[in-house]
């Protein structure tokens, strides 16, 4: 398997599909796994890693998880290649940073992983686009009993699964939805939002931008106590509590833009495609700032039914013929995962400077939002 | 955004650190920040941070005694000490070999709780399989009283006395 041949397209995960895709884009959960007499990663020397990545490599490539599966060894991969995994996903900046022998098991299809030798010996990951947390609580939860019957994990009746930091032990679960929340940044109120998801103990991170404000707006929310509640009750947690509290945030902001502020959201729609449409250098971060205002503008016209000038203009981009496609969620997600600095690089052949990254991205952008 | 350390107070001071191209990030207030002997000008990292707060825990030697603090892993050759200053242990064995030191920081990462609760592996012996139950049903039961909900309750105290 070679990474250009998934390079040139987006991955599933983030198609723009699946339930409350307007705001959820994905959902992901991870199981951290140790083996028992076995040191944990960070203490191992190369020989004991070894070991291990050979006994989980074997037991993983065994399985039948559906699909087709690609093993790559991430101490022999180039800086550009783990960067590029990263950007998709599909391991961990520790493991992609990380040194000496490990490596990654992943489904062609995308929506699955096993870290191998990250901070942990194992961690799996199911990711899948929407708001689908069941699916993937299901899915993982059947692959990890299936790699269980073939290794013996470390595990303490009092602790549970044992993890390399203690903040991760016991079920060892990590649960995440990926949010599109731009109305609640326009209007004002992201910080709020976030200040009551943390005091619900959750985890917030800002992603694809620098800081914890995500240019993109997306953010992504996890548990973070991992002990003492069971499995299906922090799912059912997200998918009861969690994620309908914080749509309904986002929804509301995103009615109030509309009766409220419709000139202002019309301006940053207008702006952001003439920019797009226009420019020649352009930064990932302005891209993915800019995108993030298209994407709203056509949920909003999708799920919420609204019409605006300017979101009229946007939905017209790119159907000027009677075969040509309207512009999709899914045209403005690749537009945004194909342009990403790796991603650039890996699909152009070869490295280039950030002003060279700036013109062709620029390039790809117009190019897809003016048709010939 | 709310301080890190103490839950309470409004963050006022951030501390950006940047480690092998990995970005992290501390917000605390300015109480818990003078507690630390971190101000607003002063260039502590978040790594030396967290050892002061790890290491300001009463976890050491007035709760523990020198004994622990000295001891070492036989599996791993593992100490507290490096605890502290990585943040993560060394193998399975130290949840046993540590555990009085480790319970107090597990109840803090983990909302009060230090019991597991939730999947366990096939293969363990039926023993652990059942501890576990029980400590989940203890805790459903728990929660069933304090909700006033007495038919529930029953029916779980019934659930446990057929498993013991
Ligand atoms: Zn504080
Ligand atoms: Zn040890």
């Amino acid at each position: 398997m070679e990474l250009r041949q998934i390079s040139r397209d987006i991955t599933d995960w983030f198609s723009g599909s699946g339930p409350m895709s307007d705001i959820v884009v994905s959902s992901r959960i991870r199981l951290a796994r140790n083996l028992a007499g076995h040191r944990f990663p960070g203490s191992c020397s190369v020989e004991e890693k070894a070991e291990i990545l050979d006994v989980l490599k074997s037991v993983l490539l065994s399985l039948d998880l559906g699909d087709e599966v690609f093993y790559l060894s991430l101490d022999k991969e180039s800086e550009l290649a783990r960067s590029f995994l990263v950007e998709r996903h599909l391991i961990s900046r520790h493991h992609a940073m990380a040194s000496g022998p490990r490596g990654a098991v992943i489904t062609k299809n995308e929506s699955f992983t096993a870290m191998l030798l990250e901070e942990d010996a194992l961690r799996l990951q199911v990711l899948r686009s929407g708001c689908r947390l069941s699916e993937c609580a299901a899915q993982i939860d059947k692959i990890d009993s299936m790699i269980e019957e073939r290794v013996e994990y470390a595990f303490s009746p009092r602790f549970g699964y044992l993890t390399a930091c203690p903040t991760n032990v016991g079920t060892g679960i990590r649960v995440s939805v990926m949010l599109h929340m731009p109305a609640l940044k326009m209007t004002g109120q992201i910080e709020k939002c976030l200040a009551a998801a943390k005091d619900m103990n959750l985890a917030v991170r800002g992603l694809f931008g620098e800081g914890t404000e995500a240019a993109s707006d997306l953010y992504q929310i996890s548990n973070q106590v991992t002990l003492g509640v069971s499995e299906q009750a922090i799912v059912s947690e997200f998918e009861n509590v969690i994620i309908p509290e914080i749509t309904e945030y986002e929804k509301a902001a995103r009615k109030q833009l509309l009766t409220k502020q419709a000139e202002a959201l019309d301006d940053k729609i207008a702006r952001a495609m003439a920019l797009l449409q226009n420019a020649h250098l352009i930064s990932s971060q302005e891209a993915l700032f800019l995108l993030s205002h298209l994407r709203l503008g056509l949920n909003m016209h999708e799920h919420m039914g609204v019409s605006t000038p300017a979101i009229e203009r946007l939905c017209a981009l790119g159907a000027p013929g009677p075969d040509r496609h309207r512009l999709s969620i899914r045209t403005i997600n690749r537009l945004f995962m194909l342009t990403l600095p790796a991603h650039l690089q890996l699909n152009y052949g070869q490295p280039l400077d950030a002003t060279r990254r700036d013109a062709l991205r620029a390039r790809i952008i117009r190019e897809a939002l003016n048709p010939q | 955004m709310q301080c890190q350390i103490c839950n309470k107070r409004t963050a006022t001071i951030h501390l950006t650190e940047i480690n092998d191209g990995v970005r992290s990030e501390m917000h605390i207030c300015e109480t818990c920040a003078a507690e630390q002997g971190v101000t607003a000008q002063s260039q502590m990292s978040i790594n030396e941070l967290l050892s002061h707060l790890l290491a300001s825990q009463p976890s050491d030697d007035e709760m523990f005694g020198p004994s622990e603090k000295d001891q070492v892993c036989p599996s791993c050759g593992f100490t507290l000490d490096r605890l502290r200053k990585e943040g993560s242990l060394g193998c399975p064995a130290d949840y046993k070999v540590f555990e009085a030191a480790l319970v107090p920081l597990i109840e803090r990462a983990h909302n009060g709780k230090s019991t597991h609760c939730g999947k366990v592996p096939t293969k363990v012996p039926t023993d652990t399989k059942k501890f576990v139950e029980l400590s989940t049903l203890r805790r459903q039961l728990e929660e069933a009283v304090k909700a006033e909900d007495y038919e529930l309750a029953a029916r779980l105290r019934d659930q446990m006395k057929q498993m013991q």
